[in-house]
Order: structure tokens, then C-alpha cells, then sequence
């Protein structure tokens, strides 16, 4: 609290009866007074590294993602006979992206380990990437030992003050006896409300010390309520209202895939006539190819989902935080409509927008509300007819007037040639934007991005994960070769653990976005942005051991998606791509999502 | 504007630092914060003055402080009718000959010595900001050597509730 109390705190942990446990120890000489009565158990005492698996495999801790270090050798030494299994990445930024491409897939919560200092600060763009994208797990950052924390001791950096800003919440686990609430805890706030990380700073002492355990454990979350009850009121006036507006649009987010409520989604759009527009995490809750999908809307958006949003006349937001990427300038952003917002997080709510509906509550208890009973259809069928039209006037386009391989035709072809449970990961760049615009996605919960933090490097580490969640599944890794190149020293995991991703580098020997936009916006000065040499990619297939293919041409694409697809092992396919190609329609930077250009082919 | 929030909080290391984080990250200055204990045990009380610009940017903070999982209640004092009280340490010149002048200025402000040297004295003060701001005033042309002031403390008055049972309990309280 106040620096009074801190200090008192740490000097309590320091002291010599520190260890002694609170509230669940008989008072001393009350077994003497009352006579007869036996004297109770001594709690049994573990080594807190042993008692810390303990906890972790009552919570159901699946899965571990890092790398060992001198402030975590003692929990990993209780690993060591433990069955849990440990995925040992090169790097602990590799370690953390797969496990957040792991929670994606699997729906559960990976643990996360980095040493001390170096260890726990390269941890950092992953919490970060799992925080913006409410990705839940649980993060072990081991720190010096307690005796010598503040003294600028080896390996140690202030990780708890750090991550403050980055997770959900975070611990700093100075007495033995919290060891296993605070473990407890962690778990459950990271799986409940809005998902997210949540990290323990673990003195070495912690793992190393002997510490009685009782069970049960008492949580003390008084103030959290992860399940708030929803305005039943609010939701059915939306349902009232949202049927007689004339030019109604839904926005899908991530908040749909978190609940799962991708098929009630569904349900309610086709029933009550409303027009999709998702945004980049929300891909998938609608299949692309159906006829109330309009894509993704936004910065990279089709023109007929910007104009949805800009002539709206009631917009349903249900789980998007109304990023700045989705919205363009916000005066402009759906004018004329009233605005419905549901989100599980009261605190999104009139953060970007004045809501005339903010609704706090989970998706699928809204939907289930929008379901209930008779949904009368909006009179909408000349709104949905006005959006073919658009998407029939300006579909989605790519150049076919040079030379070179257009990536988004590559996209195309591997999204055809994909089954319908295929999992597509993504690093951050054109690419992403092309798997965003071109890819058809069948299924919800497939998608795997780096949505808010934009983390270049997480494309590899990421595909990983998903595919160590679900071993059977066709895992597609587009990358771009800048971000490639951040996370590439994990290719390695994809032989040691057995790991059939196909990784789609798209190289055009430059970072694209940025060029892109040096190129539209700063005249052309492409500063720092082209890659004078490169790596021989497939030198570097090679020396992971692991195939590779170099494809210049569609043909050549076709040709060898369709092997990489039916081979059970990982690829490194590297298209030569258009080095100009840019990512269009754009929303210039300060625009409203309706000032689109690129619209057309020039 | 200047908002006036109550939180209790988890008496946690590393709570405060949360708290001014968020502040931090998101913009907001605050103008003053106190910290202490209050009636139950393991949780503290701050008093947060804030300087905000509109109402939907304290909306917002509101939210964001009830969202933290260290803090348990967070209550908006700015339009409730709340006791604000500020503690304020003068260390003033004056010289033996002036002692009765300053007395007889300070009285009325029940503001009281609490510390006498040769050359100083030290006030101490009780009360709104603005009332402290008028002391510090007429404290000025005596030489005022150091000020400390701690922040605002602030909790609501009697609540106003409909029950019966304590209906004597109802009337308004009233600030002595």
C-alpha cells in the first residue's frame, strides 16, 4: 500500500517466523489446556517447488511452455518426475507466443516459466500480445531470492512492477503459505470474465523453502465478479429495436469466439436479417462465404462492411473493444446509428463510443436473451441488397498486370485447397492483412493472430502452439519475412516435437507494411524498410531439417501446397512475391472508414 | 474538473503503485492521494482527487479502478455530500514579539501551535483546502519557511436511508 506498509510487508517476509502459517495453526498450548483432546496434524511440508506442481496439477495445468534458469531450477527440478509436459523453446518470446497460440486452440490455460532478469523481461511482448488480445495463461516469472531482491542482484529486473500494466493482474509471491492460493487464483482469473494473463513473481526462496500446506485453499476475490447479470431489459429492447431499424449491421468480435457463442451468433443474424461485419479476431464467427458475412470492416476492410458501418442506422456490437483499426476516425464512424454494445468487461463500455446501449454481460448470454422466443426479421432486404451491390461493384482485387507472384492469389489457392478444420496462424504485416481479406474461413476459433499488439514474430511460436492443441489438425503459418526472421530460431520445435506446420513465408525482401505506407504517405522514402540480403531460406530449411520449397509462380504454388498438404510433415515454402504489392482497399490513417482508396484496380 | 474518489482497497505491497499506474497510463493527474488504514483489517482507504476533463473521462475511471482486482469498492464523492478534511503543517517565522499577533490570527481558523523555537513556530491546520489557503494567506507576510499538506480525506455523510427503524438516524448530519 503506502510505502510504510510495503516495507513493513517485506521486512515481515525477511523475518525469521515468517513461515509461520496464518490462521490455520492450533494456537500454541491449546491442546495442554483442553486436556484430552488430541493434539491436531502438522500440516504437511513440502518444498515449495514440489508443492507448486502439486497445485498446478490440480489445476489442471496442462502444458508448459519456457525455458529453465538459475532463479527456476528448483521447480524445474519438481517437473522433472511431475508428467507434465514442458515444450522448451530457443527463446522465451518463442516460448510465451506459442503458448498463447496453444490457449487459442485448446481453450485451456498453458503456464508459462522464464527465469529472472533476462528471462521474465523477454517475456514481456508476449504478455503484452496476450493481454491486448485477452489470450488467458498463467506466467511463473522466477526472480532473485527474496534476501536479495532490490539490491540490482544478478539476473534480476522489478518484473512485478513491469507487467503491471500487461496482464490481468499479477502477483508478487513473497511468503510460502500464499503459494498455493495465489497459484489458485491466478488460474481462476485468467480462465474467468474477460480472459486474460496473469503473472506470479516467484523468488528463488519460494521454490527452495519448506512450506506447510492445508487444503482448502480460500480465495480472496471479494470484489471480482466474473459472471455479471445482464440487463435482460436492455438486451430485449435492443432485439425490439434492432427489428425495426431499416439499416442494421452486427459486429462481431472476439468477445464471440471467447464465449463460444459463434453458433448462436449465427442463429441470430439469419433469423433476424442483420448483416455481419467482423473484425479481424472475430473472423470465423460467421463461415466468409455466407451470405450475411461482409468480412472484415476497418483500415483493411472490404467496402461494402465500411460502408455498413457508415450507413448503419444501428449497429450491434457484440465482444470488439471498437479498436481504432476497426473504426478509422470516429466522427465518421457509423453517424447516423444508434449504437448497442455488449462486452464482457464493463470498462470497454463508453470507453471509444457513448453507447445508447451498453450492455455489461458475456455474449451467449446476450444471444441467448436475442434467441428467446419469436425474432422478428429487420426490414432490411434492400439494406442487403444495397451491400451485394457494393460487393459486387468492389470485390476484393489484386494486380494482375506484373510479372511477379501475387500473394493474395497464393492465400486463395492455399485456402481452397485447405480442409474445412484447417488452423490459420498469422504473423503481423501485409501478409496478415491479405489471410484477413482473401482467406474463407470455415470455422470459428480457427484463426490465430496477433491482434491488438500487432507483435511481428509471432506467427511461428504461435502455429506451435495451435498445432501441440490439436496434433491432427492442417496448421498454416503465414508469415512474412520480417517477422519470420524476429522468432526463426524455433523452427527447431517443429522436428523435436513432431510438429507437420506449414509455413507460408511470403518474402518480398522488405517489412511490406511499413514500405507501403512509405510509399503512399512519405513519397516513396523508403527508409530502413528494404532488405539489402537475406537469409538463403532454404539453406535454413535445411539446416532445421525440415523441407523447404522456393515457389515463384502459381503453378509452382499449386503444386507444392498441394504436397506440403498431404505430407504429415513441416514445410518452409517461401513465395517469391511481388515485392509492390500493397494491401488495398486502406483507410488512410485519420480517415472514416468510408474514404477508402484502392477500391478499384487503377 | 476535479473529482473526488473513495476506494477501499486490499492492503497489498505494490496496491498504490497500481492505482497511480493506471493514472499514469491513461492520463489522468491527480491532484491529491491519501492512504491509510480503515475499519476493517488487510484493507485501506484512499482518497483520490482527481483532475479529469469531462464526465465521461471519470466514467472511465471509475471503471478502470472497479476493474482492478486489489480494489473492493469505489465510491464517487464529487456530487454526494461528503466531510472533506485536509491536515496542514506550517513552519512559520516568528519572532518572540509577534507570538501574540500570530495567536490571535490563527484562533479563529482553531488551528493551533504545535511546535515553538526562538525564531519559528509550527501551525497546524484542519480543514477544506480553501480554508487552509486562507491561513497560508495571512500566514505569508510572517515568513512562511515550509508547508505540508497531506491530501484530501473524505467520507460521505449519513446516509439517507428509507428504513424506518432508524428513523432519528435519518435527519441530515450535520458538520461540526
Amino acid at each position: 500500500m503506502s510505502f510504510e506498509v510495503t516495507e513493513g510487508a517485506r521486512a515481515e517476509a525477511l523475518s525469521p517466523d515468517a513461515a509461520a502459517p496464518v490462521g490455520t495453526e492450533a494456537p500454541a498450548g491449546e491442546d495442554s489446556e483442553r486436556g484430552a483432546e488430541p493434539r491436531p496434524e502438522p500440516p504437511p511440508v513440502y518444498r515449495g517447488a514440489d508443492l507448486l506442481v502439486e497445485v498446478l496439477k490440480e489445476e489442471g495445468a496442462e502444458m508448459l511452455f519456457g525455458i529453465p534458469g538459475g532463479a527456476t531450477i528448483n521447480f524445474y527440478d519438481a517437473l522433472y518426475n511431475s508428467g507434465i509436459p514442458h515444450v522448451l523453446a530457443r527463446h522465451e518470446q518463442g516460448a510465451i507466443h506459442a503458448a498463447d497460440g496453444y490457449a487459442r486452440i485448446s481453450g485451456k490455460v498453458p503456464v508459462v516459466t522464464g527465469t529472472s532478469g533476462p528471462g521474465s523481461t523477454n517475456l514481456m511482448t508476449g504478455i503484452a500480445n496476450a493481454w491486448f488480445d485477452s489470450v488467458p495463461m498463467v506466467i511463473f516469472a522466477g526472480q532473485v531470492s527474496t534476501s536479495v531482491m532490490g539490491t540490482d542482484a544478478f539476473q534480476e529486473s522489478p518484473i512485478f512492477s513491469m507487467t503491471m500494466g500487461i496482464t490481468k493482474h499479477n502477483y508478487q509471491l513473497m511468503r510460502g503459505e500464499d503459494l498455493p492460493r495465489v497459484v489458485k487464483e491466478s488460474f481462476y482469473l485468467a480462465r474467468t470474465g474477460r480472459k486474460g494473463p496473469v503473472l506470479i513473481e516467484l523468488p528463488k526462496d519460494m521454490t527452495s523453502n519448506e512450506i506447510p500446506y492445508r487444503k482448502p485453499v480460500e480465495m480472496r476475490l471479494r470484489a471480482y465478479n466474473p459472471t455479471p447479470k445482464i440487463d435482460r431489459a436492455l438486451v430485449e429492447k435492443v432485439k425490439r429495436d434492432l427489428a425495426r431499424a431499416k439499416r442494421p449491421v452486427i459486429v462481431a468480435g472476439a468477445g464471440v469466439v471467447h464465449a463460444g457463442a459463434s453458433e448462436l451468433l449465427r442463429a441470430f443474424a439469419e433469423r433476424a436479417r442483420v448483416p455481419v461485419v467482423h473484425t479481424l479476431l472475430g473472423l470465423g464467427t460467421l463461415p466468409s462465404d455466407h451470405p450475411l458475412s461482409l468480412g472484415m470492416g476497418g483500415m483493411h476492410g472490404t467496402v461494402w462492411a465500411n460502408m455498413a458501418l457508415h450507413e448503419c442506422d444501428f449497429l450491434l456490437n457484440i465482444g470488439s473493444r471498437f479498436d481504432d483499426r476497426l473504426t478509422g476516425a470516429l466522427e465518421h464512424f457509423a453517424p447516423r446509428a444508434r449504437i448497442a454494445h455488449v462486452d464482457i468487461d464493463e470498462a470497454e463500455l463508453g470507453k471509444v463510443l457513448d453507447e445508447d446501449y451498453p450492455i455489461h454481460g458475456d455474449a451467449r448470454d446476450a444471444l441467448a436473451i436475442l434467441l428467446d422466443g419469436a425474432v422478428d426479421p429487420s426490414p432490411s432486404e434492400e439494406w442487403l441488397a444495397y451491400l451485394e451491390s457494393l460487393r459486387r461493384e468492389y470485390p476484393l482485387w489484386y494486380r494482375t498486370d506484373r510479372p511477379y507472384l501475387q500473394p493474395q492469389r497464393v492465400v486463395q489457392i492455399a485456402s481452397d485447397l485447405a480442409s474445412d478444420d484447417v488452423i490459420v496462424v498469422t504473423d503481423v504485416g501485409q501478409h496478415q492483412m491479405w489471410v484477413a481479406q482473401f482467406f474463407r474461413f470455415r470455422r470459428p476459433g480457427r484463426f490465430v493472430t496477433s491482434g491488438g499488439l500487432g507483435a511481428m514474430g509471432f506467427g511461428l511460436p504461435a502455429a506451435i502452439g495451435a498445432q501441440i492443441a490439436d496434433r491432427d489438425a492442417l496448421v498454416l503459418a503465414f508469415v512474412g519475412d520480417g517477422g519470420f526472421q524476429m522468432t526463426v530460431e524455433e523452427l527447431i520445435l517443429l522436428r523435436e516435437y513432431d510438429l507437420p506446420v506449414k509455413i507460408l513465408l511470403f518474402n518480398n525482401n522488405s517489412l511490406g507494411m511499413v514500405r507501403q505506407w512509405q510509399e503512399l504517405f512519405y513519397e516513396e522514402r523508403y527508409s530502413a524498410t528494404l532488405f539489402n540480403i537475406q537469409p538463403d531460406f532454404m539453406r535454413l530449411a535445411d539446416a532445421y531439417g525440415i523441407v523447404g520449397r522456393r515457389v515463384e509462380t502459381e503453378e509452382e504454388a499449386r503444386a507444392v501446397l498441394e504436397e506440403a498438404f498431404r505430407t504429415r510433415a513441416p514445410y518452409l515454402i517461401e513465395f517469391v512475391i511481388d515485392p509492390m504489392a500493397n494491401v488495398l482497399p486502406m483507410v488512410p490513417p485519420g480517415n472514416g472508414v468510408h474514404e477508402m482508396q484502392g477500391v478499384k484496380p487503377e | 474538473m476535479k473529482q473526488l474518489l473513495a476506494l477501499k482497497v486490499n492492503d497489498h505491497p505494490g496496491v498504490l503503485h497500481r492505482i497511480t499506474g493506471l493514472f499514469l497510463r491513461r492520463g489522468f493527474n491527480i491532484a491529491t492521494i491519501t492512504v491509510g488504514a480503515c475499519e476493517e483489517p488487510g484493507v485501506s482507504r484512499m482518497t483520490i482527487l482527481l483532475e479529469v476533463a469531462d464526465e465521461r473521462v471519470m466514467d472511465q475511471v471509475r471503471k478502470q479502478l472497479a476493474k482492478q482486482v486489489d480494489v473492493l469498492e469505489v465510491e464517487d464523492l464529487t456530487d454526494r455530500d461528503a466531510v472533506t478534511r485536509e491536515l496542514c503543517l506550517v513552519r512559520v517565522e516568528a519572532p518572540l514579539k509577534m507570538r501574540s499577533d500570530l495567536h490571535s490570527l490563527i484562533q479563529p481558523f482553531r488551528a493551533q501551535l504545535i511546535d515553538v523555537g526562538f525564531e519559528t513556530v509550527v501551525v497546524e491546520v484542519t480543514g477544506s483546502p480553501a480554508k487552509i489557503d486562507a491561513l497560508l494567506d495571512l500566514l505569508r507576510p510572517f515568513g512562511v519557511l515550509e508547508i505540508v499538506r497531506t491530501g484530501l480525506a473524505a467520507l460521505p455523510r449519513e446516509r439517507q436511508t428509507g428504513n424506518g427503524g432508524t428513523a432519528r438516524r435519518e435527519a441530515r448530519s450535520v458538520e461540526v
